[in-house]
């Protein structure tokens, strides 16, 4: 051993004071991370900092405004539409969420079977997320019209079921449905997709050797589908929350907030007041107000999302 | 607990046919060992005795029951998988207890069961880990635990010991036989192993290519295969198969050496044949035949060589110390009442 080990030579390369610092570690960490941090600076941090400044000052659109405290939040707190806005987006959130989850679960564990076509219904269920935004708005304008509603027609004309064409966006509730189910409808195929890739992780063997401990389907999927899916769950359901939450195209280019302000959500409400109505000021106060709540959503998932003892990788027992 | 009729059974994934008509009675309580090399069809009828995998024809009887359209949950059969397939997301403890837990047992009467059945399979300490803080033994061991919490109708293990460690596995070999014992569980039983089949095994069922080549208690097996392929693959080492015709003074091999053989029918002589000599029935006898020495392995107990006869390797135990080297010549002669012979062309018995 000791022999062997002087009797080798080390070749010692000129060190110069760059080649010293580039084996520095933490040196280097810092170095990489430099370009990523800068994009990030610039692009995301100087944006949201000017947009929570903005929030406590009284800007117009071309003048430049003072800073004022929290004036433009207790203003808000007296408006009767940034009231319906938060809770628009709450019932929004939460019921496309439950909705998305719900079906896009049925439609993983649906495709996930052997089906004839398999893969065509694979391709097809992610049409509505490929579709831009815009185009299915589009759409659903035309599905939710007064007068040439599909749904009327089937409902009116086909089925016979009611007497009157329904006004899917001409009142409160009704809009307030018809833009959950819009956003319902574009979300699935992400969540579908997301759980299908989930579902195809578990080993078929699982269900079999449940199967013959005398598992019947529900206590298959309770036990073996459910448990071992829920970490993608976590993840993709922290992920639907925050898309749902922020939502803006669907419902700007469907309603516009209307009809009058009842279908605004945070998002659109923060846009209409602060680029049509020029308050800069009070547009970016409301788009501030959804930072807690997007804070909460996170905190939620990260715990929720904190990997469980059982999964592979790092040691935390 | 039930007895087991297979009778027929096929199987085809697609076009490709895997097992061609099985038949196999199982007994109640009897324990039945598969065999046969890889890839012959063992998991695939242990499969469709649990009802993983439908039946292509025939029908599987567990009990008085035809089965072939039963759920697996109905069957009342524990099975241990060739890969384990334990629950990654449930403790040691909870793998072994969630089928009683299903069933609805009493708290009680899961904990004295799992705690039992780890006690059998040395995993007290192990209750609270989960799979993948096990090593590929410790799996094993829990996945046998799972089936023998159970008390069911048929026990079906797949290579249940093939990773354990050899003082692990004879332990574990009485444990199983024990239990067998106590429980009288009808057992089916696949293992490479052969000590394990020749020692567990009520019955031992040597498969080749999806079909059943013999069936039988293991020492009859041993004593008279019934072809080519059952004398080659029962016993080790395997038994010395010697290609040649049958003469009216003995059997002549190839190479033209005479061997003396035992009773044949009258008629055969001048057929083409094979003999077989299990390498403990072959002795020393200085008016025997010469053969070269070829390797030497004294293994204390017993000597185990290697030698060249008529262009041909044999393998013989000796019971005795053999001092001869390697290049020498011994004379060695067979014991004629438990020679093989087979027939060349249908590899049946003679
Ligand atoms: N799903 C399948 N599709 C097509 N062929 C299959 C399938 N499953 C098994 N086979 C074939 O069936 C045959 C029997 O397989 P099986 O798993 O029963 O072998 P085995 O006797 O258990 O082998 P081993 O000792 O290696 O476990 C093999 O030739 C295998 O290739
Ligand atoms: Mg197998």
């Amino acid at each position: 051993m000791t022999i062997a080990a002087e009797a080798r030579t080390t070749h010692h390369l000129p060190q110069n004071w760059l080649v010293r610092l580039l084996d520095n570690k933490s040196f280097l960490i810092f170095l990489c991370l430099l370009p990523a941090a800068a994009l990030l600076l610039i692009f995301l941090t100087y944006p949201l900092g000017l947009g929570i400044w903005l929030a406590f000052t009284d800007t117009k659109i071309g003048r430049s405004g003072h800073f004022i405290g929290f004036e433009n939040f207790t203003s808000l707190m007296q408006d009767r539409v940034f009231i319906t806005s938060v809770w628009n987006t709450l019932l929004y959130t939460g019921v496309a969420t439950v909705g998305k989850f719900a079906l896009g679960l049925w439609l993983a564990l649906l495709l996930n079977n052997h089906l004839p076509f398999k893969s065509l219904l694979r391709a097809l269920i992610l049409v509505p997320w490929i579709v831009p935004t815009v185009l299915s708005a589009i759409a659903f304008w035309w599905i939710y019209d007064p007068q040439f509603s599909i749904i009327s027609y089937v409902l009116v004309d086909v089925l016979g079921w009611r007497t009157t064409y329904i006004d899917f966006l001409g009142e409160p509730w009704a809009a307030r449905w018809s833009l959950i189910a819009a956003n319902t409808w574009r979300g699935i195929p992400f969540v579908a997709i997301s759980l299908l890739a989930g579902l195809q992780t578990i080993s078929p063997a699982l269900y079999e050797a449940a199967m013959l401990d005398g598992a019947n389907a529900w206590q298959r999927f309770r036990h073996v589908t459910f448990p071992m899916l829920m970490p993608i769950l976590a993840v993709v359901l922290t992920f639907s929350v925050l898309f749902t939450f922020t939502d803006f195209q669907l419902v700007y280019a469907i309603t516009r907030g209307g009809p009058i302000n009842s279908t605004h959500l945070m998002a659109t409400l923060a846009f209409q007041r602060g680029i049509p109505g020029g308050q800069l000021g009070e547009g970016a106060a409301i788009a501030v107000a959804m930072i807690p709540f997007l804070v909460l959503a996170t905190l939620f998932s990260y715990y929720a999302l904190a990997r469980r003892k059982w999964q592979q990788g790092e040691d935390n027992d | 607990m039930a007895s087991v009729q297979i009778a027929d059974v096929r199987k085809a994934y697609g076009s490709t046919q895997v097992i061609h008509g099985v038949d196999i009675d199982i007994n109640d309580g009897e324990f039945v060992i598969l065999v046969g090399p890889s890839g012959c069809g063992k998991s695939t009828l242990l499969r469709m005795i649990a009802g993983l995998e439908n039946i292509s024809g025939g029908e599987i009887r567990i009990g008085p029951r035809v089965v072939n359209d039963v759920p697996p949950k109905e069957r009342d059969i524990a099975m241990v998988f060739q890969n384990y397939a334990l629950y990654p997301h449930m403790t040691v403890a909870d793998n072994m207890a969630f089928s009683m837990k299903l069933r609805k047992a009493p708290k009680a009467e899961i904990d004295e069961r799992v705690n039992k059945a780890a006690g059998i399979l040395g995993l007290d300490k192990l209750l609270d880990r989960y799979p993948r803080q096990l090593s590929g033994g410790q799996r094993q061991r829990v996945a046998m635990g799972r089936a023998i919490v159970r008390d069911p109708q048929v026990f079906l293990f797949d290579e249940p010991l093939s990773n354990l460690d050899a003082k692990l596995r004879v332990q574990m070999r009485t444990e199983i036989k024990e239990l067998h014992q106590r429980l009288k569980t009808t057992t089916v039983y696949v293992t490479h192993d052969q000590i394990e089949a020749m020692t567990m095994a009520d019955k031992i069922v040597v498969m080749h290519d999806g079909i059943v080549e013999q069936m039988g208690a293991p020492l009859d097996l041993y004593d008279n295969p019934a072809n080519l392929f059952v004398a080659a693959f029962i016993g080790s080492p395997s038994m010395n198969l010697l290609k040649g015709t049958i003469r009216a003074n003995g059997f002549e091999t190839e190479g033209g050496v005479i061997w003396p053989v035992g009773k044949h029918p009258a008629d055969s002589n001048d057929r083409a044949a094979v003999l077989g000599i299990r390498p403990e029935h072959l002795m020393l006898d200085p008016s025997g035949l010469s053969a070269e020495v070829v390797v030497i392995e004294p293994m204390g107990s017993e000597t185990q060589v290697v030698v060249r006869c008529g262009g041909q390797d044999l393998t013989c135990i000796f019971r005795e110390r053999i001092t001869a080297k390697p290049g020498e010549t011994i004379k060695i002669r067979p014991d004629t009442s438990v020679t093989h012979l087979f027939d060349a062309a249908t590899s049946k018995r003679i």
